[in-house]
This record gives C-alpha cells, structure tokens and sequence, in this order.
C-alpha cells in the first residue's frame, strides 16, 4: 500500500489531469471561436455600419471607438508610466516611501474593473463634465492599464547592467544623460512589451467604459474625443445579452474580432520578448 | 541651460512616481465623495445587512445582503474549483513537466490571462449554460454554479503564475537535501517544497480570489441575476460587481440608487485593498 513510488505516479496523474483541465478548455474556446467566427468575417462585417437595431450589418463603428479608446489611454498612460518606472529603478532608495509606491501599484491593479467605471463616471464624467465621451473612457482606461505598464518597464529598466550606468557616469554624464542615452535605449523591448500588453488589456475590458464612454447603439463615427462611441467588447455584450434574436454569425464574428484584436497584441509582445532575449548580450 | 531641464525632468519623475499612491487615493476619495451621501438617509448596518435589494421601488430598498451572499457563494464555489487545480496545474508546470511543454503550458495559461472576460462571459452563455442547465434539469443554466465554474477558470491564471514563482523560488538545496536522503520527487514537493513556498501559495490563492470577487462582466452574463438571497448554488444570483454594472446605467445621477451603487463600489474597494495588502505581507514575509 505505502509504495513511495506507486505514490507519486498516482499524485503526477493528478497534477497532469489538473493542467490538462485548465490547458484543454482554453484551446477550445479559442478553437470554437475561430471555427464559428472566421466565416462570419468578411470586408463588408468589419466595414459596414451596424443595421437593424445591431441584427444585420457590421462592425466598423465598435472597432473605430476601440482603436480611439485605447490610443488615448497609452498616450496618457505611456508618459506617466516610463517616469514613474524611471523613478522607481532609477531614483528610489529601500524606504517607506518606495515601499507605499509599490503598495499603491499592486493595490491599483487590484482594483476591480468595475470600480474604475464608477471612478471614471464620478470624476471625468459628472466632476471634470467631460460627459460620456472618449476622453473618459481612455482617461479611465489608461489610469487601469497604469500598474501593468510600470510594472513591466521597472523590469525593463532594471535589467540593464548597473556597469552600463558606472561607464556613462564616469565618463561625465549627468544621471539623466546616462538614462536618456544609455539606460532607456536598452530597456526599449521591454518597455514595448508592456505597452502592447497594457494595449490588449485597455481594447478587451468592458467595465470601465460601461458608463464613462460606451454608446449602445451609435451607427455613426465620433467627430471628436468628446463625443461617445461604440467599442467592440462593449457590444458584443449587447449583442449577446440585450438585443434579441441577433444571428449567431454576428456574434461569433464580433467575438472573433475582438479576440483576434486582444491575442495579436500579445503574441506581438511575445515575439518581441523573446527575439530580444536572443538577442541580449549580458 | 541643462541644469535646469534635468532639474524639471527630475522632478517630472518623482512626481509620475507619486502618481500610483496619487490614483489610488483619489479613486477612493471619489467612490466616499459619491458613496458617502448614502448614509444621510440609511444606515451601514441597513445598507450592509438588509434583506431586500429593491432599488426602483418607492421608497426605495437599499439592502445588499442578497448581493453579498450572491457574491460569496459564487467566490466560494470558484475557490473550490480553482485553488486545487491551480495550484496542481503550477506544481505540475514548476516540478513535474518536461522543459519543452513547461513552455506551451506556460503560454497556454498566458493565453487565457489575455481573453477578454466578455469573450469569455460569451462563451459560457453558449457552452457552459446550457450544459448546466441540461445536467441538473433546471429551468435556467443562469445560475451560481455557471459562474463559479467560469470565474474558476479566469482565477487560474493568476493563481497558477503566482504559485508557479513561489515553487521557483524555494533554494535548490532544499530539493537536493530531500533527494539526497532518499526522498521520492513527489515527497520532496509534498513535505518540502510545497510548505517552503505555502506563503507564496497563500498570496496566490488570495490574489486569485481576489481576481474573482472583482470580476463583472462574465460573472453578470451567466449568473442570472436575480437579487435575492441564494439557498443553493444552482438557483440565479447576482454579485455587488453585477449589480453595478448593470443598474448604474439606468441610476439618476444624484439619486438615492446612484449613491447607493457607488456605496457596493466602496464596500469592493475595501475588499480588494485588504486581500492586495495582505497578499503583498504573504509575499514580503517570503522574501525576508
């Protein structure tokens, strides 16, 4: 009975069965979603305005607003991200300070999606009177997508050899020559890698933009960031939860899109990973 | 010249590293400025514990004990389901498996982090619901059990990725000592290098928790979403995050509902604030 061997094969059979039924579910999501949602795609379903309340059409407008969205939140996210990446490799020391840093920034990535919605509606929708527009939505985006942007660029930055640092310095350069010149530029993969992932993160989230942003049924292009707009994950909850008897086919294609968008993004973020990995001569 | 610009540029650092601690005051600051206005007319302990959830009605119900309830049962149910396979599918990837698969796994499980939950809250509507709903012949597959299995399943990665770098990082001589004295590889990672890494585990568990209570969108596609107090895990419930999102759309600015949904939105701050904080001591007393 107490075989030592016999033991373990039985607990690796388990621990098999439990990757086995996290890894085969995934595959067939995707596959499921692929094999349903490729024939529904077509030029006309990503360039077509939406018809009939949503049942006939396209998608064009939801991907215009997601593509608007998630621009704006990088381009408020991004800045403040690096410097604060900057500051935490570069500039803090082992205190209290830097270590309520790191607290706030777990505790940020922590917060549930849908708290940041009642945020963004409370200050940049009802405080600040941007309205539902695309400004709050990517504002509120881009303060979700912050802890995962400085997260993976304070890994960047870090991973630069400190004797790359000691050489700019003794040659004469300031601390912020010798990151401009020296540190930045060899942390770039990684930064980019955490940027493309806050991307796909900021394209796929439904919550935060549910009431700071997202148009339920808006068949036309904003005009500007203070207008509303449709975004895709947005309406393929619509589609599939609050619009009856909508075709399978639209749905599946939306479903398809919006994951094809989100697992590019990161498969580009992989392959620059790794090729950089390669490449890396420390 | 110079001087000047790295001393603005310096400064223009400190202040975007500030900026963390800066948003996660001011998210609270809003959610209290809106949430708090709510106790003017009821009290926290009607708000926390009263039994009926009726918002629209006049005068209005603003208990979330049915939400609360909703909310733990499904947590609970993912918690079951996940934490064991989570952590098996991590000491499997971290111990067990051959170099080559550790790195498909690993992308696989990278894979699923990355789905967005709405796909996945689509996914369950079509497959999960109403395989339920078949197995346990019930009217609707719109229940707990649906969504326990769902948010299970979006706990693992985090779990998985957490636990997996707890494994890695318990000494090496740990092992060798347990392999010299004749230990079996399970042994070893039962009587040594899971309690080495139980702290790490526990933040992971707590952080896929976490993940799970904070979840909107899939949890409010398959649960059903009938606010009432659950008496069993097949019935339709629905969570704080759900309710949130689903009502806030139609709230009045300014009404009693809207502060009323911005007080859940204070009580899932709190929440998640403790789990994060605590996770983060699991993780510090580990590297001390």
């Amino acid at each position: 009975m107490r075989n030592p061997r016999r033991t373990e094969k039985i607990a690796f059979f388990f621990l098999l069965l439990a990757t086995l039924l996290i890894v085969v579910p995934v595959g067939l999501i995707v596959v499921i979603i692929i094999q349903k949602g490729l024939p529904a795609i077509n030029w006309q379903f990503l360039s077509d305005m939406p018809r009939q309340g949503m049942r006939a059409g396209g998608i064009f407008p939801a991907i215009v607003g997601t593509i608007y969205l998630v621009a704006g939140a990088i381009i408020f996210a991004l800045p403040i991200g690096l410097l604060a990446a900057i500051y935490l490799s570069e500039y803090s020391r082992e205190n209290m300070l830097t270590r309520l840093i790191k607290l706030a920034i777990v505790n940020l990535a922590g917060v549930p999606s849908v708290v940041y919605g009642l945020f963004g509606l409370a200050l940049f929708v009802v405080f600040f009177k941007f309205g539902a527009s695309i400004l709050s939505g990517s504002l509120t985006l881009g303060i979700m997508i912050l802890p995962i942007i400085i997260t993976a660029s304070r890994e960047a930055l870090e991973s630069v050899p400190s004797s790359f640092r000691e050489v700019s310095l003794s040659l004469g350069a300031s601390k912020w020559q010798t990151i401009r010149h020296i540190v930045l530029p060899n942390a770039i993969p990684g930064i980019l890698t955490g940027t493309i992932l806050g991307l796909g993160r900021a394209a796929g989230e439904t919550a935060p933009i549910l009431f700071t942003v997202a148009a339920f049924y808006l068949p036309q292009l904003p005009h500007s960031i203070f207008d509303q707009a449709m975004a895709l994950p947005y309406h393929l909850y619509v589609i599939s939860t609050q619009v009856p008897n909508v075709d399978e086919k639209i749905r599946y294609g939306t479903a398809f899109v919006l994951l094809a968008l989100v697992l590019v993004m990161n498969l580009i973020a992989i392959v620059i990973r790794t090729r950089f990995r390669k490449k890396k001569k420390w | 010249m110079r001087k000047i610009k790295e001393f603005v540029i310096e400064k223009l650092i400190l202040l975007s590293g500030l900026a963390s601690i800066f948003f996660v005051i001011l998210i609270f600051l809003f959610l209290l400025k809106e949430g708090l206005a709510l106790f003017k007319i009821t009290s926290p302990f009607d708000f926390l514990f009263g039994k009926s959830w009726y918002p629209i009605s006049e005068p209005p119900q603003l208990g979330i004990l049915p939400l609360i309830l909703g909310s733990l049962l499904v947590t609970v149910g993912a918690a079951v389901i996940s934490v064991p396979i989570g952590v098996g599918c991590a000491v499997y990837i971290a111990e067990v498996a051959p170099l080559k698969i550790r790195e498909v796994l690993k992308a696989g499980i990278e894979l699923l982090a990355a789905i967005p939950s709405v796909v996945l809250g689509f996914i369950g509507m079509v497959t999960l619901v109403p395989l339920v709903k078949n197995v346990f012949h019930l009217p609707t597959g719109l229940t707990a059990l649906s969504g326990s299995i769902m948010l299970a399943f979006m706990a693992m990665p985090t779990i998985v990725s957490i636990a997996e770098d707890a494994l890695y990082s318990v000494p090496k001589t740990y092992k060798e000592g347990a392999f010299a004295l004749g230990a079996t590889h399970w042994q070893t990672i039962w009587r040594v290098m899971l309690p080495a890494a139980s702290s790490g585990i526990l933040a992971a568990v707590m952080l896929g928790i976490g993940r799970v209570i904070g979840e909107t969108m899939a949890v409010m596609m398959i649960t059903g979403n009938a606010a009432v107090i659950p008496h069993s895990i097949l019935v339709p419930v629905r969570t704080l995050t759900a309710t949130i999102a689903a009502e806030m759309g139609e709230a009045v600015v300014g009404s009693e509902h809207y502060f009323a949904l911005f007080a859940i939105g204070i009580v899932l701050f709190v929440i998640s604030f403790a789990i994060n904080v605590t996770a983060d001591l699991c993780l510090h007393k580990k590297q001390s």
